[in-house]
This record gives structure tokens, C-alpha cells and sequence, in this order.
């Protein structure tokens, strides 16, 4: 019986004062590699940041590792990669060892001090993508490919069991993002974390994630490529060129 | 008569005025980080306009003068709450919320200062600084106050941090924004009424902004840029209050000038060295 860490009824959301989602219903279980897929302002985003708590739910219900998000507190367990920051400074005077670290407070008690692990997780997660000779540099002088591995570490060092990535190659070139596509499959694949990745790459993530979440205000579809390919609903819905075009490449 | 640099400790009110203005520009520039970075800087401004109500009220009511900073503390406290609430909750941007804020202070200043019978000399002394007069109890309340405010910062340090980088991400690892944000409008409340004797309530925002900005000139790193900020906050209080015995100026414009002055060297020292450790790295992902 697979392990449900999210949980999704009936969900209603809005954002900045308008319905993006309505009556979504969505499951996803360990050791899923969810691609959510849709056209522009189709609740995508607003669909993860109701499941982090970062807008407000209107109507329905969402549980996290079997708890109701409300009383949710194990935030260790989850880690989240924005599309980009809010606010990004692009003179904020971080290292990039300071931002990993970051990370580590999900979890801590008051007062958050730091644990003897936490230089060991740190070690190993800066070693493992390929970032600790760049450790003491401001994040504001990477390129944007570093800067999104720097993310990527701070929401891995904790190593959540969940890993919710929103859009995160939309400032990459093609060549980083199949690098960085290549580096979330490794995770799931070979460390098991279960991914859930927003993105507008229809065309690409068909080669990486397992299973499809097709989002336009509610869900249209949600099974694997495969079944999205051959679905006859699916042609009917995005014409027959349209689907092509998402399942060319898979 | 020559006075050496030595024998200003032989005079209580430098040692005081030193000592003081010592532990509130570390603290000045200690909270200005966080809120230079979260672009709250004019927060400062705001909160020594309210100060500057609160102490007409004390001195309309007589309050002692060396009770006049606790009797404020309240009132500002309040009213760095009422900021962040305005902003949060009545849809406002963050620098009219300081604005409405700071001009109901200014007004209540100015109304009661002139019910109380024109200009008062008192109050002269909070709106331009008065570090050279700090009593013992002052001193004392300062201490109280230095050692509140480092113990919360320390406390509250990394999620400090992590808001002041970026809030949704310091939400989604379960850090309570709203009540860290709380946490850090309170701080510099405290900070603000503690700061009014120093330069006084005109300059208060001046010893927010200039050290962290100047940190923000050379540090690499988020607590190399505390640390720095700090440095530059005490090394301009203890020159600018020293240069203003010697040169019979007056002491917080002369802190501010000082501070201004270090951060005109800062940036010149940047222009003309490059930022060490600023090589290009090979570009990976």
C-alpha cells in the first residue's frame, strides 16, 4: 500500500483576490515524480503554495504526511524550491553556505541553535551538488544556474522526504535545465524522495517525471505520460497536434 | 589649558556619554542590517517622530527627565505594532503606513508642546541629542535595554535571518513570519527611544542606515556584515562624541558627520580595490 504524504479534497484557493483554483482533488504518494503542467495564471503555482500554507485555502482540505496542514510541523520533511524569490536582492550579503544553512532551521525548536549534524548535512549536501568550492561566495555573484543548485541545496540539506519545485528552470538555458532535470530524477530515483515539480516544459518533463498533473483552474488530467499520450479525451481536449507536442519528446 | 585624549575619562560625563553611546550605536547598527535589508529603514524616522510625541506628553505631565525614556518605551512599542498592522492588514504599502504613523506623533508632539507653553528646553534636548548630559539612571535604563534587545537578536537570530532573506521561503520551513516581523519592529522600538538621547531624534535613523550600509559596502557575508556594521556604529560614536569635546561641537551631529565620512571612505576604498573573493568561478549549474 503506497505511503500518501499529500493529500488534497475539494480545494478552493485564491490569489490576490481571484479564484485561481477550484474543487482539485490530488493525491500524491511516496516515491511519485508529479509533473504539474498548464498554461499561464492556471493555478499551478497557487496549487503548491496552498499546500506549503503560503495562501490562504478558501473551501477543502489538505493533509501532509497524514497531518491536517493547519497542525502541521514537521516542515523538515518538506523542501521547497521557489521559481524565484519575492524579494530577491541581488546585493544581499549571503554566502552561499549561509543560505544552505538556512534550510537546516525547518524543524528547530526555540531557540534554533546549530547541532553538531548540522555541519555534517551541510558537508554532504554542498559536496553532492557539486557547490562547496563556491561555499564562501555572495549569493548575488552566481549565475542563475548556481544560484538555483544554492536553492536546490537549501531544500535538500534537511533531506525531506517531499521535494516541491516550483518552476525552477525557467531562468536556465536548455543545457542547465536537462542538467538540472537530470539531477531531480537521480534524487527520486536513486534517494527516493518524492517530487512534486510546477513547471511550463510540457514538451521535456514527459522524459523525467512518472506522473502528469494537468492543471487549468482544476485538474484535466492526472495519470501517467503514457496514458496521457494515448488518451483520446486528451486529443480531444488539446487537438491532436497539441498533445503531439507535449508527448513528442517522451 | 591643553586636555589630552587621556583625560577625558577623568570626567564622568565622557565616560558615560562614551560608554552609552558605545552600547547603543553597536545596537543601532545591529538591528539597521535587518531593516536596511528589508528596505524598512525609514522605520527609524518614524518611530523617533512618535518618541517625539511621547516625550512632550511625559514633559506636559512633568515626568521626571531622567524617567522620560521608559515612559516612552510603551507608547512606541505600540506604535511600531500599529505600523506593521497597517501594513498587513489595512493593504497599505509599508512607507505610508510609517508615514501616517510618524505624522501622528509630530502632531501630537507639536500640539503639545505648544499647550505646555511654546518651546521647551527639554524637549530641544530629545529633538537634537544629549549624550553629554546622560545621568546614571540613564545609563542604567540603557545597559537594561542593551542587554534586552542583544539577548532577543540572539535568540531570534536565525529566524531573523531567514525572513530578512525572503519571507516565503522562511514561512515554508514553518518559521512564524508575522511574529518574527513583530519581534523585529518591537527591537527597533526599543532601540529608537534608547537612541534619542544619543543623537537625538532627528538623526535617529542615521544611526540605523549609515553602518549597515557602509558593512553592506565591503562584507562578505551576513555576519561579517553585523560584525562590520557594528565596528563602524561604535568607532563613529566614540570619534564623533571625543571630537565634539575637542572641537565644542555638538555631539550627535557630529557622530552622524563622522558616520557619513566613514561611509564616503568605504565606498572609495571599493572603487579603488576590487571585492576580494569576487573571481569568476567556473560557471556550473
Amino acid at each position: 500500500m503506497p505511503v500518501e504524504l499529500v493529500g488534497i479534497r475539494n480545494l478552493t484557493a485564491r490569489y490576490e483576490g481571484m479564484e485561481v483554483l477550484k474543487g482539485i482533488d490530488l493525491k500524491v504518494f511516496a516515491g511519485d515524480y508529479l509533473a504539474v503542467v498548464g498554461p499561464n495564471g492556471s493555478g499551478k503555482s497557487t496549487l503548491i503554495k496552498a499546500l506549503l500554507g503560503l495562501v490562504p485555502v478558501r473551501e477543502g482540505a489538505i493533509t501532509l504526511f497524514g497531518a491536517p496542514q493547519a497542525s502541521f510541523d514537521r516542515w523538515e520533511r518538506i523542501g521547497y524550491l521557489p521559481q524565484r524569490l519575492k524579494a530577491f536582492n541581488p546585493h544581499f550579503p549571503a554566502t552561499v553556505e549561509e543560505i544552505v544553512r538556512l534550510g537546516l532551521l525547518a524543524g528547530k525548536r526555540f531557540p534554533k541553535r546549530r547541532a553538531r549534524q548540522d555541519d555534517a548535512d551541510l558537508e554532504e549536501i554542498l559536496q553532492w551538488l557539486d557547490i562547496a568550492p563556491i561555499r564562501r561566495r555572495l549569493i548575488g555573484e552566481l549565475s542563475g544556474g548556481q544560484q538555483q543548485r544554492v536553492l536546490l541545496a537549501r531544500a535538500m540539506v534537511n533531506r525531506p522526504e517531499l521535494l516541491i519545485l516550483d518552476e525552477p528552470t525557467t531562468a536556465l538555458d536548455p543545457e542547465t535545465r536537462e542538467h538540472f532535470y537530470g539531477l531531480v530524477q537521480r534524487l527520486n530515483k536513486n534517494h527516493g524522495v518524492t517530487v512534486i515539480l510546477v513547471t511550463h516544459d510540457s514538451a521535456t518533463i514527459g522524459r523525467y517525471a512518472s506522473r502528469l498533473l494537468y492543471v487549468d483552474k482544476g485538474v484535466v488530467f492526472d495519470g501517467t505520460f503514457e496514458a496521457f499520450c494515448r488518451s483520446p479525451e486528451m486529443a480531444g481536449f488539446f487537438g491532436e497536434y497539441g498533445q503531439h507536442l507535449i508527448c513528442q519528446r517522451h | 589649558m591643553h586636555i589630552g585624549i587621556l583625560d577625558i575619562f577623568q570626567y564622568g560625563f565622557m565616560v558615560r556619554a562614551l560608554l552609552a553611546g558605545t552600547l547603543i550605536g553597536a545596537l543601532c547598527a545591529i538591528l539597521g542590517v535587518f531593516l536596511v535589508l528589508r528596505r524598512l529603514s525609514l522605520i527609524g524616522d518614524g518611530l523617533a517622530h512618535v518618541t517625539f510625541g511621547s516625550v512632550a506628553v511625559s514633559l506636559f505631565f512633568r515626568v521626571d527627565p531622567a524617567y522620560v525614556t521608559v515612559a516612552a518605551i510603551p507608547v512606541v512599542l505600540l506604535s511600531s505594532l500599529g505600523i506593521l498592522r497597517l501594513g498587513e492588514r489595512a493593504r497599505m504599502y509599508g512607507d505610508a503606513a510609517i508615514g501616517i504613523v510618524s505624522s501622528l506623533g509630530i502632531a501630537c508632539g507639536i500640539t503639545l508642546a505648544s499647550v505646555a507653553g511654546g518651546s521647551n528646553v527639554d524637549l530641544f534636548s530629545y529633538l537634537f541629542g544629549s549624550i553629554l548630559s546622560i545621568s546614571s539612571a540613564e545609563l542604567t535604563t540603557a545597559m537594561v535595554l542593551f542587554g534586552v534587545v542583544l539577548l532577543v537578536v540572539w535568540l531570534f537570530y536565525h529566524d531573523l535571518f531567514a525572513i530578512t532573506y525572503d519571507e516565503e521561503l522562511a514561512k515554508s520551513s514553518g518559521i512564524r513570519v508575522e511574529r518574527i516581523n513583530a519581534v523585529l519592529v518591537l527591537l527597533a522600538a526599543l532601540t529608537v527611544v534608547l537612541a534619542m538621547k544619543l543623537v537625538g531624534i532627528m538623526l535617529i535613523s542615521s544611526l540605523l542606515i549609515l553602518p549597515a550600509v557602509t558593512a553592506l559596502q565591503v562584507a562578505r557575508g551576513f555576519r561579517t556584515t553585523i560584525v562590520l556594521a557594528v565596528l563602524f556604529a561604535v568607532a563613529s560614536v566614540v570619534t564623533g562624541t571625543i571630537a565634539s569635546f575637542y572641537l565644542n561641537l555638538p555631539t550627535g551631529g557630529t557622530i552622524v558627520l563622522v558616520n557619513i565620512l566613514v561611509l564616503l571612505l568605504t565606498l572609495a576604498v571599493r572603487r579603488l580595490l576590487p571585492r576580494a573573493g569576487a573571481e569568476s568561478v567556473p560557471a556550473k549549474v
